[in-house]
């Protein structure tokens, strides 16, 4: 018997290609900053502070995007703040992802009192406002990468847990569950090979955006001077920067916040192409 | 005797009328049953909507716990036995489901699916058990790579059946499971359980709300209304003379072929 089905291959999607290849770029970005940054992000020089991007009047070679009010090279800066971007994308996505998603796991499918108890806080989570909550955080445990990641990760794993949980509740209503106790395996060993694969596109979707989101509340902590030390460049600190001097330099303001909101919806999208791509069931 | 099943009683919890504090209320849904499953015995059990079949299915199988009563299987009473103690035995009784959609987990391949169950109790050479179970419900061995959403329907119940004789039980309770099935498919899929019932020598439950069907494959018949058993009788008798109103109910349900043909 033959199917067509089977032999079927789907083409990358320009979804896919897109925010893949733009994540790419960032990701290289982070890390041959040093090699690829013309300039010091760092070094300042009064006399060319405000230079405009290569393409205007008077703007000074080796300086592509402009330079900020106190002469440090605005390409320089996206680049290395790219740095930070990813790391905190990473690392913040990733904890916010095993923690919320394994709660959600155990809530859906144990339901009874470990659901009661995580649904419990859940609720309780989430009626704090979060980026006062994110400020009070940091207010608490003190500025610094460590921080940040930790804020991201307490505010953000709700997020998980309500999605995952939900997915369980009806993964577990399947008669697959059931098929699984009748061959005798064991509860936890069924939540692991039945119900995790089956919820495990949903968690890739909502980790990207989440990763998204992390790169988001970075920047609003940086933007509130909440984030990393000043001399760390980083897209929220460089759009704080900029927004003060909008009217006479604009290209402080507008590159980084072009850089982060290609950067969110990259994220995003690249969930959306994943799940799209890796599900035998949508493909 | 394969199974003994002794004034069962089994309720659940009502969770939509449940107060804010205190239980819920339950309902009665299996109300004192009692019949045996001889060894090698073909048992259909029939109801309508509602009876208690699904459930009753499901407490033979240790699914659901009853709340009185006892089941024995092979001289084991296994009515409140704890998971952990069943888990050894679950390799004896085995189920078919109604909906192979939904019984087949969709990220597995059919050969993880029916291999899974396998490894669990610790068979040698799962791999050849798997084509040896896809030949024998008549699928191409090349099926053990495809994934459920990938077969048709009577393929998809056939996988179903696969993984359940791949275990070599003693017992198969099976679950409406042609219901979902057209009529040609229906028909495929009962040639073939009646096959494997006689080729293994198994002992089969088998539930539908169709009369028809179980005549067809069954030699024991045990009507249920409201969870309770209405009749209880060898199938020939049971058609010849049914004693109880609901038994001729269902009867007048089945369909017949076109009684007002005049040359008849």
């Amino acid at each position: 018997m033959r199917d067509a089905r089977s032999e079927l291959t789907r083409p990358i999607g320009v979804r896919l290609w897109l925010s893949g290849g733009w994540l790419m770029l960032l990701a290289c970005a982070a890390i041959f900053a040093p090699w690829i940054a013309p300039q010091d992000p760092l070094a300042q020089d009064l006399f060319l502070g405000r230079m405009p991007p290569f393409w205007e009047n008077g703007s000074e070679a080796g300086f592509w995007l402009g330079t900020d009010s106190l002469g440090r090279d605005v390409l320089s800066r996206i680049l290395y703040g790219a740095r930070l971007a990813m790391i905190v994308a990473l690392v913040a996505g990733t904890l916010t992802c095993l923690i919320g998603a394994s709660l959600g796991l155990i809530a859906g499918f144990y339901r009874g009192w470990p659901d009661r108890i995580i649904s419990r806080f859940v609720d309780i989570w989430m009626a704090f406002p979060p980026v006062l909550f994110a400020i009070l955080l940091i207010a608490v445990l003190g500025t610094g990468l460590t921080s940040i990641i930790i804020a991201i990760v307490i505010i953000d794993w709700t997020r998980f847990a309500r999605v995952i949980r939900a997915e369980a509740l009806s993964q577990s209503a399947m008669d697959y569950v059931a098929s699984a106790q009748v061959a005798g395996r064991a509860r936890f060993g069924t939540m692991l090979t039945e119900i995790l694969p089956n919820v495990l596109p949903t968690i890739v979707a909502l980790l990207t955006l989440e990763m998204g989101i992390a790169v988001i509340v970075e920047a609003i902590l940086s933007f509130v001077n909440l984030s990393i030390s000043t001399d760390s460049p980083t897209w929220g600190g460089m759009i704080a920067e900029g927004r003060i001097s909008v009217h006479q330099a604009w290209w402080v303001l507008v590159f980084p916040l072009i850089t982060l909101f290609l950067t969110v919806l990259s994220f995003s999208q690249l969930g959306e192409g994943l799940k799209d791509r890796f599900d035998p069931v949508l493909r | 005797m394969m199974y003994q099943i002794r004034d069962l009683h089994l309720s659940l919890p009502d969770m939509t009328r449940k107060p804010l504090l205190g239980p819920a209320p339950r309902i009665n849904i299996l109300n004192g049953l009692s019949f045996d499953v001889p060894q090698g015995a073909v048992l259909g059990i029939v109801g309508g909507s509602g009876s208690g079949k699904s459930t009753l299915g499901r407490a033979m199988l240790r699914l659901l716990e009853p709340t009185s009563g006892s089941i024995t299987f092979d001289g084991i009473d296994i009515t409140h036995q704890r998971e952990a103690e069943l888990r050894s035995m679950r390799r004896r009784f085995q189920m078919i489901f109604q909906d192979p959609m939904s019984s087949l987990n969709p990220r597995r391949r059919v050969g993880g699916i029916i291999a899974g169950p396998l490894k669990l109790h610790g068979f040698d050479n799962p791999r050849a058990r798997v084509d040896e179970a896809l030949d024998m419900v008549g699928l191409p061995r090349s099926f053990a790579s495809r994934y459920p959403h990938e077969l048709s329907g009577g393929q998809r119940q056939r996988v179903g059946i696969a993984r359940a004789i791949a275990l070599r039980p003693d017992f198969i309770l099976a679950d409406e499971i042609v219901s979902g099935l057209d009529v040609s498919s229906q028909a495929q899929v009962l040639n073939l359980l009646e096959e494997l019932v006689r080729e293994l020598g198994l002992t089969l439950a088998f539930i539908s709300h169709d009369l028809s069907v179980i005549r067809r494959l069954c030699s024991r018949i045990v009507v249920l209304h409201q969870g309770k058993i209405v009749e209880e009788a060898e199938t020939a008798a049971l058609f010849d003379a049914p004693q109880a109103e609901y038994t001729r109910e269902l009867m007048r349900a089945i369909p017949l072929p076109d009684p007002d043909q005049v040359w008849i």
